[in-house]
């Protein structure tokens, strides 16, 4: 029974750091129609960051957690305006695969400047836990589960109240009708690119926080996508739940799995997501909370 | 009118044709003649200086041949009827492990412990060392039924959502392909390729043909070419068939094609098996002339590299299929030379150099192609060359 608990708790720290990802590839794709796969490039980039200016020059973690963020959002801008914008209007798979393309470039620069070795991210948790009865549970976990919240809370109450949340809103709705209406769609998806590549940031920092950030960080966020394609491609609140859905489920197959099945393998955690996303797509082909497309010929 | 205008299409028959006009048909033969007599080991005197192929520049055209097969493949589903795979990698290491397991040698393994130098396990490598006419078509046919297997998810899905999950089945496709190591030998190790011998003929051995001594890699660059001739022709007759049309409407709007009768679930599955099918035969051959076969290397860069082919190639050309292959095979040639020039010093040639090393050019170079082709120019080096035709073809006019 602690080891369920144990491994239930692990799998909600794991879903605060997919739900992050996750939340930027529906922001960009419900402002944008385009589904982001340079995702995990921009969660490399911003990890550097932070390793960065918290190890090599030595500032403060926070210091260098909001050096990170500026610098996140700069990126996500430029990448948007140098690449996307040209794409605007051309077939949502040239740009996804422009994305893919994007994806290798950034992610050599990123992985470049990691260097081969596991780097330190320089966070305050370490390898500190807290203790609630017989559950113990690694404070960064704790961190990144409060993070996501107050993150994702705050994303969802931009949108829900401020003047630019409706704005993106609108654009999502319709990128024309929106123009019209005054809203500067160009600034829409300069934010929308920002904003996802600050919560990429985050994850990245969750991810290397206590045990250090390698290549693999890349890999992990990837599974990001099944936890948006189960959720839905344009529903935040989806994001949240699939993370949940695909966080706890990984975690409960890397408890149980080594030990009741041995024959599928090391390793086989990190391609439930997959199965899990093949399995809920042969039912449910939209997603939980994807909006059904309705089309016209 | 066989002497009018040039371009002008009168018949349906003159518009799908393969070769519009003779002199299409002309040129077509003297690349072919002179590609062949290259294979032979001939070489071609051309003005200032003389062509001929040894060494590595033939393993690397070998090489690429046969990664034309598969971007042919990729371009039928993906170019063609407009279904985005990056699944390739994963039809591609079905093939290329059904073929080493049926052609290739079985083997004992016994691991030992490094440390201790204590016995472990026994591995025990399945190989059934049968014929090339046995391992190739059923490389072939084992990839497209996965692909079989794959559809029925696939054609439920449409655009970005297929996207996802074909990337779902690469990290699928390599986690088996690393944890199944009586099949696939085990990650860093690999297994044996399969022998090439067709009804006794060995290709990788140096005999005599006809006269000719042929050593190995000449073999199999004729080889090469002979198969995609065959699958490049095959593709396009499959482009101006009945099947072809039916896929490009699909790409054009399926719901448009669905209401003009076209079984949108029958044309996908028909779509993705070929393309595995494609794949599966590139699978099998390309990794026995490189002579290395492991489990890690279908992964999703390498679905990434033949994405990267018929973009930078051509979308929906056979054509553009095997100039994308042939640049994106060549890319790290290309980068080597590159980085022998001053300018780009900055390039390190060694493989632990500091950080950008020839290899991380070359990732930097697909991706940057990828971006810089989708903006500037969509149609690839297809495209291109239909420009630079059309500019001599009515020069020194405009237009």
């Amino acid at each position: 029974m602690t080891q369920f608990v144990q491994a239930l708790l692990n799998g909600v720290s794991l879903a605060a750091v997919y739900a992050l990802v996750a939340v930027g590839f529906v922001i960009i794709f419900k402002s944008t129609q385009v589904l982001n796969f340079a995702q995990p490039a921009l969660l490399l980039l911003g990890a550097l960051w932070v390793t960065h200016f918290a190890t090599a020059v030595k500032l403060s973690f926070w210091v260098s957690l909001l050096i990170a963020v500026v610098l996140s959002a700069v990126t996500g801008v430029i990448v948007e305006r140098t690449a996307l914008r040209p794409m605007v209007g051309k077939p949502i798979f040239s740009v996804a695969i422009m994305t893919i393309g994007l994806n290798t470039v950034l992610t050599v620069f990123a992985l470049g400047g990691l260097g081969i070795d596991i780097r330190p991210i320089g966070d305050p948790w370490g390898i500190k836990t807290v203790s609630i009865g017989p559950f113990t549970m690694a404070q960064h976990r704790v961190a990144a589960i409060v993070t996501a919240i107050v993150l994702v809370g705050a994303v969802m109450l931009f949108f829900k109240y401020s003047r630019m949340g409706l704005a993106m809103r609108a654009a999502a709705f319709d990128q024309e009708v929106a123009l019209t209406q005054g809203v500067s769609v160009a600034s829409v998806f300069a934010l929308s690119w920002a904003l996802s590549a600050v919560l990429a940031m985050f994850a990245g920092v969750f991810i290397g926080a206590g045990v250090g950030i390698d290549r693999t960080a890349a890999v992990t966020s990837l599974k990001a996508l099944p936890v948006v394609i189960v959720g839905g491609l344009d529903s935040i609140g989806g994001a949240l739940v699939g993370a949940l859905i695909i966080g706890i489920v990984e975690s409960l197959t890397s408890t149980y799995q080594p030990s009741l099945l041995p024959a599928l393998g090391t390793g086989f955690a990190h391609v439930v997501p997959y199965l899990v996303m093949f399995v809920l797509l042969l039912v449910r082909p939209w997603g939980l909370f994807g909006t059904e497309e309705v089309e016209r010929v | 009118m066989r002497f009018g205008r040039p371009g002008l299409i009168s018949d349906y028959a003159t518009d799908i044709a393969i070769f519009r006009s003779n002199v299409a048909r002309f040129w077509f033969a003297v690349l072919l003649v002179a590609v062949t007599v290259l294979g032979l080991g001939g070489s071609i005197p051309l003005g200032i200086m003389t062509i001929s192929l040894d060494g590595e520049s033939l393993f690397m055209l070998t090489t690429a041949l046969f990664a034309s097969i598969a971007a042919i493949g990729l371009n039928i589903v993906t170019g063609v009827a407009g279904q985005v795979s990056l699944g390739h990698a994963f039809f591609l290491g079905v093939g290329a492990f059904t073929a080493a397991v049926i052609g290739g040698a079985g083997e004992v393994r016994r691991v030992f412990d490094l440390q201790t130098g204590q016995f472990v396990e026994q591995v025990m490598l399945f190989g059934l060392e049968m014929d090339m006419l046995i391992w190739l078509p059923l490389a072939g046919l084992a990839a497209s039924l996965a692909g079989l297997i794959v559809a029925p998810i696939a054609f439920r899905l449409r655009g970005l959502y297929l996207a996802v999950v074909t990337l779902g089945l690469v990290f699928i496709g390599e986690h088996l392909f690393r944890e199944w190591d009586i099949i696939s030998g085990g990650v860093g190790v690999g297994r044996p390729t399969p022998v090439m011998s067709l009804l006794g003929f060995r290709f990788d051995r140096t005999s005599e043909v006809l006269g000719i001594t042929l050593t190995s890699s000449r073999k199999l660059f004729l080889l090469a070419l002979v198969l995609l001739i065959v699958f490049g022709l095959a593709a396009k007759n499959l482009l101006r068939s009945k099947i072809g049309r039916a896929l490009s409407a699909i790409r054009d709007r399926d719901i448009a094609a669905s209401m003009m009768g076209i079984d949108l679930s029958r044309y996908k599955t028909i779509a993705f098996v070929i393309s595995s099918f494609y794949a599966g035969i590139t699978g099998a051959l390309i990794y026995t002339t490189i002579g290395r076969l492991l489990p890690e290397t279908f992964n999703l860069l390498l679905s990434v590299e033949y994405i990267a082919m018929i973009l930078i190639g051509g979308v929906a050309t056979i054509s553009g299929s095997i100039m994308g292959a042939a640049f994106i095979t060549f890319l790290p040639l290309i980068v080597r030379w590159l980085a022998g020039f001053p300018v780009f010093s900055f390039i390190s040639t060694q493989p632990g150099g500091g950080f950008p090393t020839v290899a991380h050019i070359e990732e930097i170079l697909f991706g940057l192609l990828i971006v810089v082709f989708l903006i500037f120019e969509p149609l690839g080096l297809y495209g291109i060359w239909i420009r630079i035709k059309n500019y001599w073809k009515s020069w020194p006019f405009s237009y």
